[in-house]
């Protein structure tokens, strides 16, 4: 719990700049919008409706949709510029949506009023349609608001540190006391700025001065807050930290770790984590030089990224140069070190069924498939590697279901699914009674961790370089499943696992 | 003095107004009746330009109205709205000074003058600070004339002011008008439906029917000297009333039976 909280300062201030920044953009644009559209009247049906159409995006896909887009339009395309025009776009609707009743609620003889006492049409606009329709836009805002800082959570995955690192690091190493302060801390901001903008509504409505210039207060406050520590890195002239790049599970919250400390221990320099990225996000943020370095797989590489997993029957060692002269070549990424262990996408089955139904091989499962369920990860079943499997054994399966890998092993355990695309290095097919059973067909390749690194680290680093290829080789599978059973069925934080680790590595001198 | 040629106003096909001709002389109070939908408040609304007419012109002391941005010549003319249109988020004080802050004057200048018309318009200068939603109905329609008011405006315009407000305080608000009118030796034209408040208030009366101005004169010539029978049976009708309601009283001597 108190190893949890420490991260709050950080994970909190950072959802406050996403929240505050998306929810100034937003509403900027969309007051700008609903008064547009209040003179071009044409504008309003389409604009209400593309910001409709934007609402109805699932959040999470919004927000991932931007690193694709951004990229190919060569911008920033990993963290807090793509989580900021996510949640900017997700905040427009409601406030458009205000801004534009407010102004057409209001009396048509109060705009001929305004008419005739001699405004110009800017100043009706400023002097009774803005004023009259402010509590609409202000309650606008508050939809806006609670909707942002919900949805912000989901910034994470993108690589936009949140309180969503609480949760989705939380989910995948079964912490539900980390879960629950990102779930709490988040609801607690979202009710804390939710009354500050509706103390801003009832002191306009009311026309209580002093409440509303209190309320102002704190807004402008936290914006100052928000902004200073936003700008507070970009002036500071030290050099960047090496930024620390790990995928959603585990395993890459361990190594992730272990990386940042060896870095910090070695040579001195200080790093920064970016957790909880997509697969393919990771790879991408590498590329871009938007991270430094994070741990993969060859056979991912070799199947997603130099699309090679129809070729079977290849040698380990083989994979391996050819990944590396690959990453080399076309993305100018370099393989510092395979750290000794292999994590391959395995079947496994329960291994009281593999006893009675003598299962020891994947082709064993052929004649049994279609009484089976089989369980896999969000990406399993859309992995070529996958497509393979299925057609060089003639697997049909009764039904698939794609479901969170922490979860894949308890239910196969429970009988909720009876095979699952198991790691091998996870310490949980033991744990709960699972048997892999062998690719004697030689489909899947071999999946060696390898530590990546961009070319920027290369250049600007060499000796952060050097530091990790001396991780070679100091991981075994043994001690790797070891690792994660630690944290997956014993609650410790992958930090402490992982500096256990390093210090035991530095003691037996093992390097 | 405001000269008016030729008014016309052209909806579609449909002709609203039609070759309005007509000159208010300085200090003088016109009166335009008719019924609705004879356009006098589209003619009322031409003069200060809420509505811009289709042809013709209007000259306020020789200078053509459309020679100027319309914000700007609607800030010498005063407009009472019939549904009186004080804004609701703006104080007494505030509406009635938001003409002469739109001029730009001074606090200084402002704050004495929404006193002086508070007065003038017999209201207790403690309403200044107050919302128009905490007012009566008669008491929101003087702070209207007060707004109208406000900037010293040589002509005032009024759609129906008085229309809808209870038959006595109508009276009082009347009554009030006419001396803010001789006092301040306004210019003014005021549109209304109701014959009465046509002869209290009027020098001279303008009768108008689909949009065209039938007959205008002083009462005693509409009363006299009637164009046509339109403009006699709309002319005479508080005679009418009163005779009708001296024949109910006379029948009945004893009081109404309760």
């Amino acid at each position: 719990m108190y190893a949890q909280l420490y991260f709050l300062p950080e994970y909190l201030t950072a959802h406050l700049q996403l929240t505050l920044l998306a929810l100034l953009f937003s509403t900027t644009i969309s007051i700008t919008l609903g008064i547009v559209s209040t003179r071009v009247t044409w504008l309003e049906q389409p604009l209400l409706a593309v910001a409709g159409v934007v609402q109805t995006i699932p959040s999470l896909a919004l927000l991932a949709i931007m690193v694709p887009i951004l990229a190919a339009l060569d911008l920033q395309s990993i963290g807090f510029f793509p989580a900021i025009i996510g949640l900017t776009l997700y905040g427009v609707f409601p406030v458009l949506r205000n801004t534009v009743t407010g102004i057409k609620e209001v009396d048509l003889s109060l705009k001929e009023a305004s008419r005739g006492v001699g405004m110009t049409t800017f100043q009706q606009l400023t002097m009774v349609e803005l004023p009259l329709a402010m509590p609409f836009i202000v309650s606008g805002i508050r939809t806006a608001t609670v909707w942002v800082v919900g949805i912000a959570t989901l910034s994470t995955p993108i690589g936009a540190t949140s309180l969503g690192n609480y949760i989705f690091s939380g989910l995948q190493t079964r912490n539900y006391t980390s879960v629950l302060i990102g779930c709490v801390a988040a609801a607690i901001l979202a009710l804390f700025l939710d009354s500050l903008v509706r103390a801003i509504e009832v002191a306009i409505i009311r026309r209580r001065r002093g409440q509303l210039a209190v309320a102002l207060v704190i807004v402008v406050m936290l914006y100052g807050y928000a902004g200073f520590t936003l700008a507070a890195p970009m002036i500071d002239d030290r050099q960047r930290p090496v930024i620390v790049g790990s995928k959603t599970f585990t395993e890459q919250y361990i190594l992730s770790s272990v990386i940042s400390l060896w870095i910090e221990h070695e040579t001195g320099r200080s790093t920064s984590l970016i957790q909880s990225l997509g697969s393919i996000v990771a790879f991408d943020a590498l590329a871009a030089g938007e991270i430094d370095v994070y741990v993969d797989y060859s056979g991912t590489l070799w199947a997603n990224e130099m699309r090679r997993a129809h070729e079977k029957h290849v040698e380990r060692v083989e994979v391996l140069d050819e990944v590396s002269r690959h990453l080399e070549k076309k993305h100018g990424i370099t393989l510092a070190a395979t750290l000794g262990f292999e994590n391959a996408y395995a079947l496994a089955v329960r291994a009281v069924d593999a006893e009675r139904l003598d299962l020891h091989n994947v082709s064993d499962l052929i004649p049994h498939a279609t009484r089976f369920v089989i369980g896999g990860d969000y990406e399993f079943f859309a992995r070529p590697e996958w497509l393979e499997v299925k057609e060089t054994y003639g697997l049909r399966f009764r039904e698939q279901r794609t479901m969170d890998s922490a979860l894949m092993y308890q239910a196969a355990a429970t009988y909720a699914v009876d095979v699952i695309s198991a790691f091998s290095s996870d310490g949980r097919i033991v744990a709960y009674g699972l048997q892999v059973l062998k690719d004697d067909r030689n489909v899947l390749p071999p999946y060696d961790a390898v530590i990546l690194v961009s070319a920027r680290l290369v250049n600007d680093d060499p000796a952060v370089v050097e530091a990790l290829t001396r991780l070679d080789g100091v991981i075994d599978v043994d001690r790797m499943r070891a690792m994660n059973l630690r944290v997956d069925s014993y609650g410790h934080a992958p930090s402490t696992v992982a500096s256990e680790f390093i210090e035991e590595l530095l003691t037996t001198g093992s390097r | 003095m405001i000269q008016i040629k030729n008014l016309t106003k052209l909806y579609g096909r449909d002709v609203v107004v039609d070759a309005f001709t007509l000159t208010v002389r300085s200090g003088e109070r016109i009166i335009l009746l008719g019924s609705s939908g004879s356009g006098k408040t589209t003619t009322l609304k031409m003069i200060n330009r809420l509505i811009e007419p289709t042809s013709g012109s209007v000259l306020l002391d020789g200078l053509d109205t459309s020679s100027l941005p319309a914000h700007e010549l609607r800030r010498q003319i005063g407009y009472v709205f019939q549904e009186v249109g004080l804004f609701p988020h703006m104080t007494v004080g505030e509406n009635i000074a938001v003409t002469p802050t739109l001029l730009g004057w001074s606090p200084e200048r402002i704050i004495p003058r929404v006193n002086e018309l508070l007065e003038l318009v017999e209201l207790d200068p403690e309403v200044r600070n107050r919302y128009s939603n905490e007012l009566s109905g008669g008491q929101q329609q003087r702070v209207g004339v007060a707004r109208a008011l406000a900037a010293g405006p040589r002509v005032m315009l009024l759609d129906e002011p008085f229309g809808s407000l209870d038959p006595l305080t109508r009276q009082r608000l009347q009554k009030s008008f006419l001396n803010i009118c001789t006092e301040l030796n306004l210019t003014t034209v005021f549109v209304t439906h109701d014959m009465t408040e046509a002869l209290i208030l009027g020098n001279r009366i303008g009768v108008m029917r689909d949009g065209q101005l039938l007959q205008f004169g002083t009462p005693y010539e509409l009363l006299n000297q009637p164009k046509d029978e339109y403009v006699y049976e709309l002319i005479s009708t508080p005679q009418r009333q009163a005779a009708f309601v001296d024949s109910l009283i006379a029948s009945n001597p004893t009081g109404p039976v309760s």
